[in-house]
């Protein structure tokens, strides 16, 4: 406890007054002193715990002046500590009270590191709404002062922030003073203060009067929008997209076009981007005269530009523009102002650009209506469709739906097919896969006869690809087609076909069998699952592959609650318990878990096993191990690994292996490393499954290593 | 410093071959085919040149006109169109590198317009995005610039013209203003290592003749190293701009301005943080060293800055510290020292115990360096006892023999160095063991 209490100062004195039940508290406040970086964090992030306790008045008095203290921390400790106070005010005593929150707060407005500065400006936003117009003025709107005329460009930074959240709630003289602190924010020395002063402009602008909107907003806005530096020009273009909104259409002609004309001819790429970027935007803050008069020349400009970036942008925003304009004489400008240009893209050098254009392209069908598509927009479909590019085709299949209501499919099937069954062989199978999610709604939209005709083998095809991803996605695909085309199709078609590859001599293909059936029962009904599904499944039971054996263990429990009870006590039960003894621990262990799991279908038998104990840390462990189940990252053909290595994600255990390919990005990583990271990790998967396997008893014999990245089987 | 030589030196043989072609003989016909805009050049240029020499102000006024005309620039994304024009206007710039680096007394006044007018309009252009959206300096291939044909002449003539007896900066600072200046500096983001080896030289150049210009050069450097810090983590030219400015700290005068400790506390030990460390700390340790051999008092925060900003992950830039760290080492003071060594140790101690043998290796690399351990002996008392336990710990446990070797010979350095205060730890170290045994 002495330890706790600090050397005569700081809150640490919490310890020291006998009360036990401070203890805890008097714990934490020592770890904020530890020299453990983590244990500090540990202890900013419980702060409302340790302020909660110590009372209103004496967190004032001690635990802020402490903390402003700690400012020069580990920026990690300093982004917490900054979110932590912007909701401080309640434990400070209420909005009479916030004001005390600010001194540490602008302390950390003021660190260099951009995270931990935007977090703070972010807590003081917060907080000013908290503050009394008095007490706003008193303390708030000066620290805005003190940051803006800072000495270092990273308080004036944050200063840009925090204008538009005091300005409204400010009187008249002090408004005058904010204003002025701003303009001269925006012409600052240091290109970094005027790029934050520029991402602000627009929301400054929106809660200044008309009057000087007009008299300051736009003459700041001219200046950044020709800054010699083309980082703060491109971002007077957004706050463009705002101020637009604030002004009649005579001010906007005259006070803001001529500067937007020349962001569109900037010399910089950058600005012309983010013009072609933010365009419907713009579109839509100057109206459809402006739009009309200068915006259509200026995106026929953007759809030529020299460089690629920017005509991708441009051609994003095709369908956007032309659904904006009004609809009287919208026809006559897409024909005879837009489509030329259009023309041009489709054979355009760059496939970024073709493919941005083929994700917008079919939208226009609705818009120029069915004789205009046939005529105009048909041959470019048409040339898409047979693009070198698998994205663009793609991008055209994908967006289907939108022709089919306007002129329907048929038109189009000719073209498709041979489109379709290319992608679907593609050697990439992120590019198979992407076809296979379409694959529905081609179904539904060629209809039944057509499908079964041109496109059942290769769904069928799909089923037994050497890579897990398009399995799992053929079969969730089947799915699907079942509950568009109905049982008596899938009887028919799917079934026999599913349950041939039950004798498979490849045992990965016998599982995808068992994968089709937990996809289909359901859809199929109780008929079909009993009387043709059900006695495969059972029949499987006695697989000589272990993997193939438990995974009978977990479809019986999938389609369990499709049986009749009938089936279930005949049937199911025996064929589990026996899987229950088996040598393999794996199957016996989803045997089990099959059993406890259907335990309202056969009681009482089940409980006995339902209380093993063994079988709850089982299931605790699992919940502490694996909060991510593989399955929910489809990028990752790694994932077949669960076929592969028993234990699976189920049983609490981990190999090296599964570590590894569980390593992956989130999808908040920037997209590219993402893939690329992606990538690695699949192959590193790929290669410790062939090795793996290759270790392995009983399926070692039939595997080979695979020489396929994507490959994660070690068998193709 | 050696590549700038070598820039120089390939500058040097080129123009010797081209000593061969004469500019006296005037017009090499410029004009023939469809040079856009040459038209009206043309009439003046073709007249009876061939015969004898021009004299000295008709040599000035084509001096103008062929500058004038290289202001005409070409799509080289294109790589069929204007293939005369192209030809043409390289040769023309071979003749203008040539004509003032041969001759003296050719810039006169009036020229300095048309100069730079020719050189602004040639390599100042908004750089085209990159390629690929993912560039990675550390293992991809940079996308040269397709112009170069001719930017490199440019960039040529534009050394000649900086370095040339003749030249005058109180004229040209009315052009080479600070516009031009920020402009030249953009163009470092280039990806083409050539044009940045090019830039180099321009800018030091510039930084060396231009007092005027100085301190806008030096803010503006600032200004891009704070963008590539905390805003983009992305500039290409950040190498190239150390270096110039390890030529510049060289030259700061004593005492040191708060404006230039500004810089090293608040821009150059960032710097460490940045992901692509790696292609740009040699240089970076460079100004740091040269900082701290300048003003041996910001010793202190320097190493405290970088044992803040030291990397938790990633070994190779750790590996990169510790060499900065030996640098340091080497040119520190022993007062500076008794002030760092604590927490220098017990980083260092962290090091040699790290699983990654590189960065073990490296840290202990340090006990081969005399003066490091003259230091460790006169502070032996400081620094035993913090290096003591994970030394020993590794000596019994590291996986890789090499580092097992090492410790060991730096172990007998340290015994060597203070042989009572070894044992005694040795003896603390042990009871502490069997104490922890007992318990467990």
């Amino acid at each position: 406890m002495a330890g706790a209490a600090g050397p005569g100062t700081g809150p640490g004195a919490a310890g020291g007054d006998g009360d036990d039940s401070l203890y805890p508290i008097a714990v934490l406040i020592d770890e904020l002193r530890n020299e453990d970086v983590q244990l500090r964090l540990n202890s900013i992030k419980k702060l409302s715990t340790i302020a909660l306790a110590l009372g209103v008045e004496r967190t004032r008095t001690e635990l802020l002046p402490f903390l402003t203290d700690t400012i020069y921390d580990e920026d990690e400790v300093l982004l917490a500590l900054a979110e932590q106070l912007g909701n401080f005010t309640g434990l400070v005593g209420g909005p009479d009270f916030a004001h005390c929150l600010l001194p540490p707060l602008e302390s950390l407005a003021t660190v260099e590191e951009t995270v931990v500065r935007d977090k703070a400006v972010e807590s003081l936003r917060q907080i000013s709404q908290e503050h009394t117009p008095v007490a706003l003025e008193a303390h708030f709107v000066p620290l805005v002062k003190r940051l803006a005329s800072g000495d270092w460009f990273t308080s004036r930074t944050s200063a840009c922030g925090l204008f538009s959240v005091c300005y409204p709630r400010a009187s008249n003289a002090v408004r005058a003073e904010i204003r002025q602190h701003f303009r001269s924010l925006c012409s600052d020395d240091t290109p970094m203060v005027r790029r934050a002063a520029a991402s602000k402009l627009g929301e400054f602008a929106k809660v200044l009067e008309l009057d000087s909107v007009k008299s300051e907003i736009v003459p700041l806005f001219t200046n950044l929008a020709s800054d010699e530096q083309d980082s703060v020009r491109l971002l007077a273009v957004e706050a463009c997209v705002s101020i637009a909104q604030l002004l009649s259409q005579d001010d906007l002609e005259a006070l803001v076009m001529p500067t937007l004309r020349q962001a569109a001819e900037d010399k910089s790429w950058r600005v012309r981007y983010m013009v072609a970027d933010k365009f419907s935007e713009l579109q839509k803050a100057v109206g459809p005269k402006i739009t009309l008069n200068d915006l259509i020349p200026a995106f026929q400009n953007l759809l030529k530009d020299c460089e690629a970036e920017v005509r991708a942008a441009a051609a994003h925003k095709v369908k956007e523009l032309c659904e904006n304009l009004p609809t009287e004489g919208r026809e006559t400008i897409i024909m005879n102002q837009i489509l030329p240009y259009i023309k041009e893209l489709v054979s355009d050098t760059n496939q970024h650009v073709k493919s941005a254009l083929a994700s917008v392209i079919m939208g226009l069908s609705t818009i120029l209506g069915k004789e205009n598509t046939i005529e105009h927009l048909l041959p470019l479909f048409l040339a898409q469709l047979k693009d070198e590019c698998p994205e663009v085709r793609l991008n055209i299949i994908s967006n289907l739906d939108c022709v089919n209501e306007v002129i329907g499919i048929r038109q189009l099937s000719q073209s498709l097919l041979p489109a379709i069954v290319e992608l679907a062989e593609d050697a990439k199978w992120r590019v198979r896969l992407a076809i296979i999610e379409y694959m529905p709604l081609l179904a539904g939209q060629l209809g039944v006869e057509f499908f079964d005709e041109k496109l059942n083998s290769l769904c069928m095809a799909w089923l037994v690809d050497h890579v897990y991803a398009i399995r799992e996605a053929a079969t969730n695909n089947l799915m699907k087609l079942v509950q568009k085309f109905g049982t008596e199709w899938a009887q028919n078609t799917i079934v026999p076909r599913v349950l041939v590859m039950a004798n498979d001599p490849n045992y990965l293909h016998r599982m995808t069998t068992l994968f089709c059936i937990n996809a289909l029962s359901e859809a199929c009904g109780q008929e079909i699952t009993t009387k043709q599904m059900l006695p495969i499944v059972l029949k499987m039971a006695g697989d000589q592959v272990a993997n193939v054996r438990f995974n009978v263990a977990k479809s019986l429990q999938k389609i369990g609650p499709i049986l009749d009870t009938n089936a279930l006590q005949e049937e199911v039960k025996p064929v589990l318990q026996k899987l229950g003894q088996d040598e393999d621990m794996d199957v016996k262990y989803f045997a089990q878990e099959a059993i406890s799991g259907m335990s309202f279908c056969f009681l009482p038998w089940a409980v006995t096993v339902l209380l093993s104990v063994s079988l709850v840390v089982a299931q605790r462990l699992r919940k502490l191990d694996f909060p991510v189940k593989d399955s929910e990252e489809p990028c990752a053909p790694g994932a077949d690994k669960n076929h592969f290595l028993r234990p699976r994600e189920d049983t609490g255990k981990v190999s090296a292996f599964d570590a590894k390919a569980r390593d992956l990005p989130s999808p908040g990583l920037k997209c590219g490393q993402g893939a690329a990271q992606r990538n690695r990790a699949a192959r590193v998967a790929s290669e410790e499954a062939v090795e793996a396997a290759q270790f392995r008893g009983t399926d070692a014999a039939k595997v080979s290593p695979c020489t396929d990245h994507n490959c994660s089987l070690g068998q193709c | 410093r050696r590549r700038m030589g070598a820039a120089q030196r390939t500058l040097q043989f080129e123009v010797t071959l081209l000593r061969g072609t004469a500019w006296h003989g005037g017009c090499l016909d410029m004009c023939g085919d469809a040079w856009p805009g040459a038209g009206a050049v043309e009439g003046l240029t073709r007249p009876e040149r061939h015969s004898g020499h021009a004299t000295s102000n008709e040599q000035q006024e084509l001096f103008c006109q062929k500058l004038q005309q290289c202001c005409v620039l070409f799509d080289f994304m294109d790589s069929v169109s204007d293939l005369k024009s192209k030809e043409i206007k390289r040769a023309t710039l071979n003749e203008l590198v040539e004509y003032v680096s041969t001759n003296r007394g050719v810039i006169v006044e009036s020229a300095y317009s048309d100069i730079v007018k020719m050189i602004s309009a040639n390599i100042f252009r908004t750089l085209p995005p990159s390629d690929n959206p993912d560039f990675d300096p550390e293992e991809d291939e940079p996308t040269l610039e397709a112009s170069w044909p001719h930017i490199q002449l440019v960039y040529e003539f534009f050394l000649r013209f900086l370095e040339s007896p003749d030249f005058q900066p109180s004229i040209a600072k009315r052009y080479i203003d600070q516009k031009f200046v920020q402009q030249l500096l953009e163009l470092f983001d280039s990806e083409d290592p050539r044009e940045r080896d090019f830039l180099k030289t321009v800018l030091h150049r510039i930084y060396g003749k231009f007092l005027g210009l100085r301190a806008f050069i030096r803010k503006q450097i600032n200004n891009i190293f704070l963008r590539f810090i905390y805003e983009t983590e992305h500039f290409n030219g950040v190498a190239e701009l150390l270096e110039i400015l390890g030529s510049i700290i060289n030259g700061f005068a004593l005492p040191l301005k708060a404006e230039h400790k500004q810089f090293l506390m608040k821009v150059l030990i960032p710097m460490h943080t940045a992901k692509g460390l790696a292609l740009f700390h040699a240089q970076l340790a460079y100004c740091v060293v040269q900082f701290l051999e300048k003003d041996t008092s910001l010793t202190e925060p320097v190493i405290r800055g970088l044992l803040k900003f030291w990397p938790k992950t990633c070994s190779q830039k750790e590996v990169m510290f510790l060499g900065e760290i030996e640098e340091i080492l080497d040119v520190i003071e022993p007062t500076q020292f008794k002030k760092i060594e604590e927490p220098l140790f017990k980083q260092i101690s962290k090091c040699v115990s790290s699983p990654h043998f590189q960065v073990a290796e490296r840290a202990l690399y340090f006990w081969n360096n005399e003066y490091i351990l003259s230091l460790i002996e006169e502070n032996i008392d400081k620094i035993l006892p913090i290096m003591f336990a994970s030394l020993y710990k590794i000596s019994k446990e590291h996986w890789n023999q090499t580092i097992v070797a090492l410790v060991y010979s730096a172990l007998k350095t340290l015994m060597e160095m203070d042989g009572k205060l070894f044992d005694d730890l040795t003896s603390s170290y042990k009871a502490e063991r069997q104490r922890y045994a007992a318990a467990a």
